[in-house]
């Protein structure tokens, strides 16, 4: 049990797929505009990180491992999750319209978002469980949110301010992410020693 | 004909010709992917390895020849399947002969350098999803003969290695006083080591300046030649977004 809230909470603070592992970046960049948006993008991001994480992780196990095709990993997991936002898509417009509404737009933009791609990869290389995977996948969700939700505030801020014309744009909008990046780092060391 | 001779953007036949003749050279193709679309720092795409492993320049630089490796490979192939591609399925077709190249990349690496793969580790996998290559083939090599399609491969990947090696050269000196391992004079005795580079901050902040430094020296080179000037991309916008393909956002609900 404990191992498991080591590996959420190290997931969400301390090496944030964002902020420290740089995973996601192209969408945390576009969609932390406004905070409607950005808490949609972290929605479908969350979703099909736990889904992808659940059909992958058994592909690889009880597939590729078994006949010694593990090579094809990266291959083999671009194309899944390709399909599998494809179906959740279908499958949520037909029964969950609100949710589609609310979700959907973003979908098709997820299957090129590395975070997830990132996830599942880091999962076999982490020889993880199943369990420790999808809370691993769990963590990196919650934590792609938390980022987007602290820097979407930031930024409101930030597209206001008189900054410099050559920074204007892109440029400050980096060095207001690298503060909090900064930030981040106030949570290295306290999970292991929360639950140790 | 005598419609467009009123218009004053009108311009002969012949002129326009030598203009996209100009455009479609080689040399062109190559420069517009190092230096005027420069993929990295002007049309800000690949963001993923271009902040995570720039913490030094040797690292840098094998991800590029990764990169490039990918990039001319797919382009190449793409090129060439072009006409047998059908549209519908076109980004899949894209992703899997992408996979493919990444795939030969991995073993290679691994067979090869494996401390490297150590390193880089999780970032060559992430070379599928790198949007640079995905957006190339959509927006170049699915449309252009073979040949144009390997140099934009060449011109974008060099662009990207010069970015990455620009990066990492500057995050290992100043936050680790060396370059390529090597101890530099002042650095690392009288000038302080600064950990904050090398750190993951550190990379946002110095991509930051990068871009700005970039976009000035673009801006002036345009002014001083009398080409147009080229906005800056604004953040937030579907063309900074990079997850460029099979985006439905960019069709009608704009972000």
């Amino acid at each position: 049990m404990k191992e498991l809230f080591i590996i959420l909470f190290s997931a969400i603070l301390v090496d944030n797929f964002v902020l420290s592992k740089f995973l996601g970046i192209c969408s945390f960049l576009g969609v932390s505009k406004n905070l409607k948006t950005a808490m949609g993008m972290s929605g479908a991001v969350i979703l099909v990180m736990l889904a992808s994480t659940a059909l992958t992780w058994p592909i690889q196990i009880f597939l590729l491992n078994p006949m010694h095709l593990a090579f094809l990993q990266t291959l083999v997991f671009i194309l899944v999750i390709a399909a599998l936002v494809q179906m959740i898509e279908m499958v949520m417009k037909k029964t969950m319209p609100p949710l589609y509404n609310a979700l959907g737009i973003y979908l098709p933009l997820i299957t090129t978002n590395c975070a997830v791609l990132g996830v599942t990869i880091l999962n076999i290389t982490k020889s993880y469980s199943f369990l420790d995977a999808m809370i691993n996948a769990l963590g990196g969700g919650l934590g792609y949110m938390l980022s987007l939700f602290l820097f979407s505030g930031v930024r409101s801020k930030v597209d206001k301010a008189d900054v410099p014309a050559a920074l204007k744009g892109l440029p400050i909008t980096l060095i207001a992410a690298s503060l909090v990046a900064v930030s981040f780092f106030g949570f290295k060391g306290l999970v292991e020693n929360l639950f140790s | 004909m005598n419609d467009n001779a009123v218009d004053k953007t009108y311009v002969a036949p012949d002129e326009r010709l030598v203009e996209q003749k100009k455009k479609d050279s080689l040399l062109h193709i190559l420069m517009a992917g190092i230096l005027f679309e420069n993929p990295a720092f002007l049309l800000v795409l690949g963001t993923c390895p271009l902040l995570a492993i720039t913490i030094s320049a040797k690292d840098a630089l094998f991800m590029g020849f990764a990169v490039i490796f990918v990039q001319v490979g797919s382009e190449l192939f793409i090129s060439i399947l072009r006409k047998a591609i059908p549209d519908k399925v076109r980004i899949p077709a894209f992703i899997t002969v992408i996979a493919g190249f990444v795939t030969i990349v991995q073993m290679l690496v691994s067979a090869y350098f494996p401390a490297l793969n150590d390193t880089l580790g999780i970032y060559i996998p992430l070379i599928v999803v790198n949007c640079i290559v995905l957006a190339r083939a959509e927006a170049f090599a699915s449309k252009k003969p073979v040949l144009a399609s390997v140099v934009d491969g060449l011109g974008m990947g060099a662009g990207f290695t010069v970015a990455l090696v620009l990066m990492g050269s500057i995050r290992e000196i100043l936050g680790n006083g060396t370059f390529f391992g090597m101890h530099l004079p002042l650095f690392g005795t009288v000038i302080e080591p600064m950990m904050f580079f090398i750190l993951p901050p550190g990379g946002f902040f110095v991509y930051g300046l990068c871009i700005c430094f970039t976009q000035m020296v673009v801006r002036w080179y345009q002014k001083k030649s009398g080409k147009p000037v080229s906005n800056a991309p604004v953040v937030g916008h579907c063309d900074t977004c990079g997850t460029c393909a099979g985006c439905d956002v960019s069709e009608g609900n704009k972000v």
